[in-house]
């Protein structure tokens, strides 16, 4: 890293003061851009690209909130009244809406939230495409007394950042399928490491929760995923299945995921044969 | 008498409504207090309000009797003895309920329920506790008719408050009103879940902060009605309130608002409280011969005079000239700090003026943030609030709460409605609110959207009970009327909705 760490800046797609959904207790979420996975089901993908300033969705927005200035889509937070009509525009699963922001600017931004909120969780994107800015993020938020989540579907190596993990409190990890072949169709990326890190986060202690999404298509894979995870994990941690939703995902991957709901009996299904394996703390969400 | 044969004429009126009714319209013949024509006029032109209070006061607004004591040595004029078990207990207690007036002649106060029943149910197997607290509450239920109707439990976890929340939950019944005395040292945090799911569920109870409260009254504090602060063994004469958006069109500008308009009302509303509490105190028989004073469950001293306001919002809207509400008053620096000026001129005009006959309050009457009447339409939000519909997030509005909250030991209060995910996450919940009453939050409700019973501004109603009156039925609950009123005029059901994440 040639930045220190006054001047390093990372992408932040959005930053959300309360969640009751990232974690325990009540907590700001931090969502950072950029993705190495491109899943059939992501539900923002707008997250994933970074902006390649094509101008495209600058003929869209009903606000005049974008301009391009020196080649480069700038965007008027103040202007703009939150349609996402710029959202629907682009075709590279990108956003305008991004702001560079320092670790100072971040924490101002967490300030006034501190005396409701137990913590923070970093997401994405894959905010672990960050790890430095994140090394910076928690150190400072550690002097706030509140504790630091990580919420990764890890494709970065995690025991390449040991400071890091020392800092944070626990990483919440998606496991989208386990056999490699069908992670790779679904999620355009190996499964390799997400595989390695599942090991390693249970190794240190640091593994909060894990959480697959159950597909209505593939009841197979399903079984594989859940199966394999259970034997992993056992009690050591959370196991959330997590039912698949149509709604936000890209017209041409519905095809593929389907329009509907993962049955509530394939869910249950699934966790009585997570229980049977060990993983006593399975959940359905 | 055409008012009279309306009155009996009403088929949306049940009998007891009737003949309070009834009475009202008595009380209002006699003109022994003598209102000067500045307030004939005021009241005329809706900037002051007598909340209904009738001409004659014979009895105090808010009765906040010293239950404990009752516990402890009975009634001679009830001929109640101390009750020695539980069923003793709840049936002396609801003996008395039926003996203390108010204004709207139910109690607005049923007690501490839970500390004043654990000895007996400590005493007793759970199954019979439980069933004996249904038979209690349903009791209150039908004949305490009245959204009013408050009771309070905490600040301490115990078997009884465990029981009262089951309850709730499960007969999901508006009344009583229910407050937790919540002090995160005091409140585990396992209760205070408990007590977050049930105000999800049931819009009760809301979270009074305990060390504000106690800060001011001391220990002996109850929350009654809305959201009343007051002293136990004492209550409040009178509440009359000031309506800030009518008093606002009065003036020409800020400084005339606040050097002139403000003062020459605040000091009328004081005199009319003045003479209607000196009424009750010297010439009404209440103080001399009703037995909650001669058997000490009330002492004069403790009570007080409050001192009541409504529509900040509109008010600093229409003096600023601000026509969109939401960009006002909530949403807007400028209105804030102006809301924040005029309540510290009011409270430093009250704190002024020596008041007779409350002793206990340094002799100084004390700010309510009036919750509104079904009256009121859009132009005078409840006490300090954001206008419905105009709420900033969560976290915002709560900082906007704190500005205004420390003023008003008689009660203000916020109210949040939240979507159905935060049932799965109440300690997610308890965070915001531990936050909330740290920040300096005073009274903290909520309820989730869907819900049958809803808080309109500081009361419960069932949205089944409005339904009832909206098809010229009649409803038992007394303030079901308001309901229907706020909900029609005032849109305060209509209040934003906070979801699972919030920016
Ligand atoms: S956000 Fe998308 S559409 Fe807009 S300029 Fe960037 S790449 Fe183009
Ligand atoms: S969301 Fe996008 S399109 Fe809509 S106003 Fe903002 S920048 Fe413009």
């Amino acid at each position: 890293m040639l930045l220190t760490a006054e001047s390093m800046k990372a992408p932040v797609n959005k930053i959300i003061s309360f969640s009751n959904v990232d974690g325990p207790g009540n907590r700001t979420s931090i969502f950072f851009q950029g993705c190495p996975f491109k899943c059939w089901y992501c539900h923002n993908p707008e997250t994933i690209h970074r902006c390649n300033n094509c101008g495209a969705c600058l003929e869209t927005c009903p606000a005049s909130a974008l301009s391009m200035i020196d080649g480069k889509v700038v965007w008027d937070k103040e202007k703009c009244v939150d349609c996402d009509t710029c959202i629907h525009t682009c075709k590279f699963m990108a956003s305008p809406k991004i702001e560079e922001l320092e670790v100072a600017e971040v924490i101002e931004r967490i300030m006034p939230n501190r005396p409701f909120i137990r913590g923070i969780t970093v997401s994405g994107g894959e905010c672990m495409l960050h790890a430095e800015f994140l090394k910076e993020l928690f150190r400072e938020v550690k002097k706030m007394g509140l504790t630091c989540l990580i919420d990764s579907n890890g494709s970065i190596d995690f025991s390449k950042h040991e400071e890091l993990m020392e800092l944070c409190d626990g990483v919440m990890l998606d496991v989208k399928a386990y056999d490699p072949v069908f992670h790779e169709a679904l999620c355009a990326h190996s499964n390799h490491r997400t595989l390695n890190n599942l090991h390693y986060l249970l190794s240190i202690n640091k593994l909060l929760e894990v959480r697959t999404v159950i597909l209505p298509n593939y009841p197979e894979e399903n079984l594989q995923t859940v199966t394999h995870v259970s034997e992993i994990i056992l009690d050591k941690c959370d196991y959330k299945l997590l039912k698949y939703r149509p709604f936000g995902v890209r017209e041409e991957a519905l095809d593929k995921m389907g329009r509907i709901i993962a049955s509530d009996e394939e869910c249950k299904r699934l966790r009585e044969i997570a229980i049977s394996k060990g993983a006593i703390r399975t959940i359905i969400v | 008498m055409e008012e009279v044969l309306k009155i009996v004429q009403d088929e949306t009126l049940t009998y007891h409504q009737q003949l309070l009714a009834l009475a009202k319209v008595a009380e209002n013949l006699d003109h022994t207090i003598q209102l000067s024509d500045e307030v004939i006029q005021a009241k005329k032109d809706g900037v002051i309000c007598d909340m209904g209070e009738g001409n004659l006061p014979y009895r105090p607004r808010y009765i906040i009797p010293d239950y404990q004591l009752f516990m402890e040595k009975g009634s001679k004029f009830l001929e109640l003895e101390p009750p020695k078990d539980l069923w003793e207990a709840c049936n002396n207690l609801l003996i008395m309920y039926r003996h203390v007036p108010s204004i709207t002649s139910f109690p607005v106060y049923l007690g501490n329920l839970d500390t004043l029943l654990e000895p007996f149910v400590e005493k007793m197997d759970l199954v019979e506790a439980k069933k004996c607290l249904r038979l209690f509450l349903l009791n209150i239920d039908r004949t305490l008719t009245d959204s009013f109707v408050h009771a309070d439990i905490g600040p301490k976890d115990t078997k009884t408050g465990r029981l009262i929340l089951e309850l709730t939950e499960e007969m999901q019944l508006a009344i009583p009103n229910l407050t937790l005395k919540y002090d995160p040292e005091l409140t585990s945090d396992e209760f205070a879940q408990l007590c977050a799911v049930c105000m999800m569920k049931t819009a009760k109870p809301s979270f009074a902060n305990h060390r504000m409260f106690v800060s001011e009254w001391q220990e002996d504090y109850a929350i009654a009605s809305c959201y009343n602060g007051l002293r136990i063994a004492g209550g409040g004469y009178t509440l009359q309130r000031l309506r800030l958006y009518e008093m606002s069109t009065k003036a020409n500008s800020i400084d005339e608002f606040l050097n002139k308009t403000l003062p020459y009302y605040c000091d009328l509303m004081w005199n009319l409280m003045n003479d209607r509490i000196c009424f009750i105190v010297e010439k009404s028989s209440f103080f001399k011969s009703n037995f909650l004073v001669t058997e000490g469950f009330l002492k004069q001293e403790n009570f007080t005079g409050m001192f009541g306001l409504v529509g900040l919002a509109e008010c600093c809207n229409h003096l600023l000239g601000i026509q969109d509400p939401k960009k006002g008053f909530g949403n807007n620096k400028e209105a804030d700090e102006l809301g924040v000026k005029i309540i510290q001129t009011i409270e430093d005009f009250v704190n002024s003026k020596e008041a007779k006959y409350c002793e206990s309050t340094n002799n100084r009457y004390r700010l309510h943030a009036q919750v509104g009447l079904d009256s009121d339409g859009r132009e005078n939000s409840p006490g300090c609030r954001i206008p419905v519909g105009c709420e900033p997030e969560m976290a915002k509005q709560i900082a906007h709460s704190t500005l205004f909250h420390k003023y008003f030991p008689t009660g203000i209060g916020d109210i949040f409605k939240y979507e159905e995910t935060w049932l799965k996450t109440p300690m997610a919940l308890v965070d915001i609110i531990k936050g909330a009453l740290a920040q300096g939050m005073r009274y903290y409700s909520g309820y989730l959207a869907s819900n049958d019973v809803v808080r309109v501004t500081g009361y419960l109603v069932k949205k089944s009970e409005l339904a009832k009156l909206d098809a010229h039925k009649q409803s038992l609950n007394n303030v079901s009327v308001f309901g229907k009123g706020a909900r029609d005029y005032s849109n305060a059901l209509d209040r934003r909705v906070h979801e699972s994440t919030c920016q």
